[in-house]
């Protein structure tokens, strides 16, 4: 981001950025703006727009956006999308992810695999799975290290046995739990005022949370994850191998080059629920945002829209090891880029499957609730129906205060965004 | 008052004026404030819209906040009387006059010194499941330790443990109050025959009891507000994976201190006039609880000056 800042500056003698890296981004842009002293630009996550917009946090774009000619037809669509809200645009793309399948190859040759064919579907992956996973169990007073799939019907059973390696976890990096309804077909509210968080779907996913310690048993998940290192760092558990495959980001490619540079890894699109949906993906962006009350907007913009050309986007997403949310990229741009399976990336963010974060301003609670939800049925304290009952139940009431608040506000907001003019 | 007196408080006032404009500013405005957003649905960036009594109504039918109550009142139940006993009884081993004495009381009270979030940290790689030394000395008395962090039965007690052990300053208060018993006493005392335990029961215990108070009442406001162990500890799986997903409050909301919960609705969620609710219902609870300690052992607290 700095080079590309300092190539602004470069290229104009008017306006000068000055870069902040900050902590705690979003509770700080919160309180700043809250205070009336906000920074002229700030990135936050697409998935955050909604809520800081409907909070009045944000400056509506869209006359900047009408006046600089910038055409949402250049965009990948999902990304252009994620800054759009209440029918205003608050933020222009900058860095784009989608999520995939990194698998090691040399983990699935080890265990008889075709190192060059990810699972295909969510069974395929299943028995994949029962192959790449190693366990020491204790056979006749000697520990003896066998896969998964060499012990007898009544060791299975018995789940005396603790686990050193596994072939995929739902809960690893258990970052986006309720986003794996994507991969079933499901959604998490029905796009207006009710969350449908006990939908068939969303129990689908969370049945098959349940497998995981149907199969390998509670305890010894448990002292498996406690065996886990922490994510940016050489014992990251995919890095390390103990983990054969994850659902992971565009950035994992940064994670492995560094930590790990030998590791043979792959990346494909995560096996889907229904075939004909594929490839499913989950998108995001960093998203460039002007804070409300900032002092310099017209500026402000005029750095967003450098951002969002064609030649600056590409350095910058370049330095980021991540794709260009433009539609259009340079020959360069693909032929310089560190990651054999850019492409991959691409085109499952292109996807008409591709999803992102429910666009509700109770985001963070819901999230926190499914994380909730799904740690009570892998440990088995409640049934997926009851847990997520209780999901359905807290979330929809969370949304409908804030509902309420929104309506006894909006016309007001409605009028003041429709009426902000930058001139 | 003459123009002198006059004069002379004016510049008293300004003098104190930095302490007067901070507290007026920085505490009685948002204390003030804060039980008028209690009533309102606010989320800091819009204006508070007034709501009445339904945050507190909503709060009644919460499960989480139930729950995290739940979870403080467990810590506060094990923490304060064990807290008291433990640091009373290494004050008083302290307090005998042996070798490398100024040592020990060192170590002793070194924990209180370390940062809690440095601590945490300590403590989250001794409890580790695998790796921790915890489980790694159970082992050498063939017990097969548990998943302290990971398994809701032992999130608690690992909290617990983890602040039982920096109970240095309660117990160099205690020290201070035992060295001010007056050895006269203890010298009639053994003239008349009487054992340890008895001099500790009918001399020790009275002479500090005004300490003891203190230390129970700064230990129940303590013990409910339990936040930074579960905060850091329990983050919510950015420490790494865990194999069975988990969020704030550890697996099942299960160290989910109230505090904790306060927090999360006031700055992750945005509900800050539902936390500005939940805060006063503590300050009420601390109140009356406080005022319970404060009534059942004024009999039993003896201070030398009367």
């Amino acid at each position: 981001m700095q080079a590309v800042v300092d190539d602004f500056n470069a290229s104009q003698n008017r306006i000068f950025v000055k870069k902040l890296a900050v902590s705690e981004m979003l509770r700080k842009l919160m309180l700043a703006t809250a205070g009336g002293n906000p920074p002229d630009v700030a990135g936050i996550w697409s998935s955050n727009i909604p809520d800081f917009a409907e909070k009045g946090a944000l400056t509506p774009l869209n006359k900047f956006i009408d006046r600089a000619g910038i055409n949402s037809n250049d965009y990948i669509h999902i990304y252009w999308d994620q800054c759009a809200s209440h029918g205003f645009m608050w933020a222009l793309p900058s860095t784009p992810v989608s999520l995939g399948l990194h698998w090691n190859k040399k983990l699935f040759r080890d265990a008889g695999l075709d190192p060059n064919r990810p699972p295909q579907s969510l069974d395929e992956l299943d028995a994949i799975c029962d192959r790449l996973t190693i366990v020491d169990i204790d056979r006749g007073g000697k520990t003896v290290r066998v896969r998964y799939t060499e012990l007898t019907d009544a060791e299975k059973q018995a789940k005396k046995f603790s686990l050193v390696q596994v072939g995929h976890l739902p809960t690893q990096p258990g970052w986006w739990i309720p986003m794996w309804v994507n991969w079933f077909g499901g959604n998490l509210w029905d796009g207006d005022r009710k969350i449908t968080a006990n939908s068939p779907e969303v129990l689908e996913t969370f049945e098959w949370f349940r497998k995981t310690s149907d199969k390998y048993g509670i305890d010894n998940l448990r002292r498996l994850g406690a065996t886990f290192g922490n994510f940016a760092s050489p014992s990251d558990p995919f890095l390390a191998g103990q983990v054969a495959m994850e659902l992971q980001g565009v950035w994992m490619y940064n994670f492995i080059n560094k930590y790990n540079p030998q590791l043979e890894w792959g990346a494909a699109p995560f096996p889907a629920k229904h075939p004909e949906k594929f490839p499913v993906t989950f998108a995001e962006c960093d998203a460039l945002v002007i804070p409300k009350g900032a002092l310099h907007p017209k500026e402000a913009f005029e750095f967003i829209h450098y951002i969002n050309t064609q030649g600056p986007m590409e350095k910058l997403c370049l330095g980021h090891r991540k794709f260009s949310p433009f539609v259009k990229v340079s020959d360069e741009f693909m032929r310089n880029h560190p990651n054999p399976y850019i492409k991959v990336f691409i085109d499952m963010a292109k996807s008409p499957n591709a999803r992102y974060v429910p666009r509700l301003t109770v985001w963070a609670e819901y999230n926190d609730e499914m994380t909730v939800a799904a740690n009570k049925v892998i440990t088995l304290v409640a049934t997926p129906e009851d847990a997520l009952d209780e999901v359905q139940a807290r979330i929809q009431w969370r949304f409908d205060r804030v509902a309420r608040r929104w309506d006894a506000i909006k016309d007001e907001r409605m009028k003041e965004w429709n009426s902000y003019d930058p001139r | 008052m003459t123009r002198g007196e006059r004069r002379n408080l004016w510049i008293g006032l300004a003098f104190v004026s930095p302490w007067i404009i901070g507290f007026l500013a920085f505490t009685l405005y948002p204390v003030l404030a804060s039980v008028y957003y209690s009533f309102c649905d606010y989320d800091v960036l819009t204006k508070p819209i007034w709501v009445g009594t339904l945050n507190y109504h909503d709060l009644f039918t919460d499960s989480v906040f139930w729950k995290s109550l739940y979870n403080t009142f467990y810590f506060a139940a094990f923490v304060l009387p064990l807290g008291l006993v433990i640091a009373l009884l290494i004050a008083v081993l302290l307090n005998q006059s042996l070798r490398g004495r100024p040592i020990f009381r060192a170590i002793f009270f070194l924990p209180s010194l370390v940062p809690i979030v440095a601590s945490a940290m300590v403590w989250w790689w001794i409890l580790n499941g695998n790796f921790g030394i915890l489980n790694y000395a159970l082992s050498w008395f063939h017990i097969r330790g548990p998943q302290w962090l990971a398994d809701e039965k032992w999130t608690k007690p690992s909290v617990i443990l983890m602040t039982l052990w920096g109970c240095g300053n309660t117990m160099v208060i205690y020290l201070a109050a035992l060295q001010d018993v007056p050895r006269s006493l203890y010298e009639s005392a053994e003239i008349d025959g009487a054992n340890p335990w008895v001099k500790f029961r009918h001399i020790t215990v009275p002479m500090i009891s005004p300490v003891i108070y203190f230390n129970l009442i700064m230990g129940i406001i303590g013990s409910l507000q339990v936040f930074a162990q579960s905060y850091i500890m329990f983050s919510g799986g950015m420490l790494g994976g865990s194999g069975v997903a988990t969020s704030a409050g550890g697996p099942n909301r299960s160290a989910l201190f109230y505090t904790v919960y306060l927090y999360q609705c006031a700055f992750d969620f945005h509900q800050m006039g539902y936390a500005c609710a939940m805060a006063w219902i503590l300050f009420l609870i601390i109140l009356f609880l406080t005022w319970v300690a404060t009534r059942s052992t004024r009999k039993l607290i003896f201070y030398a000056g009367e």
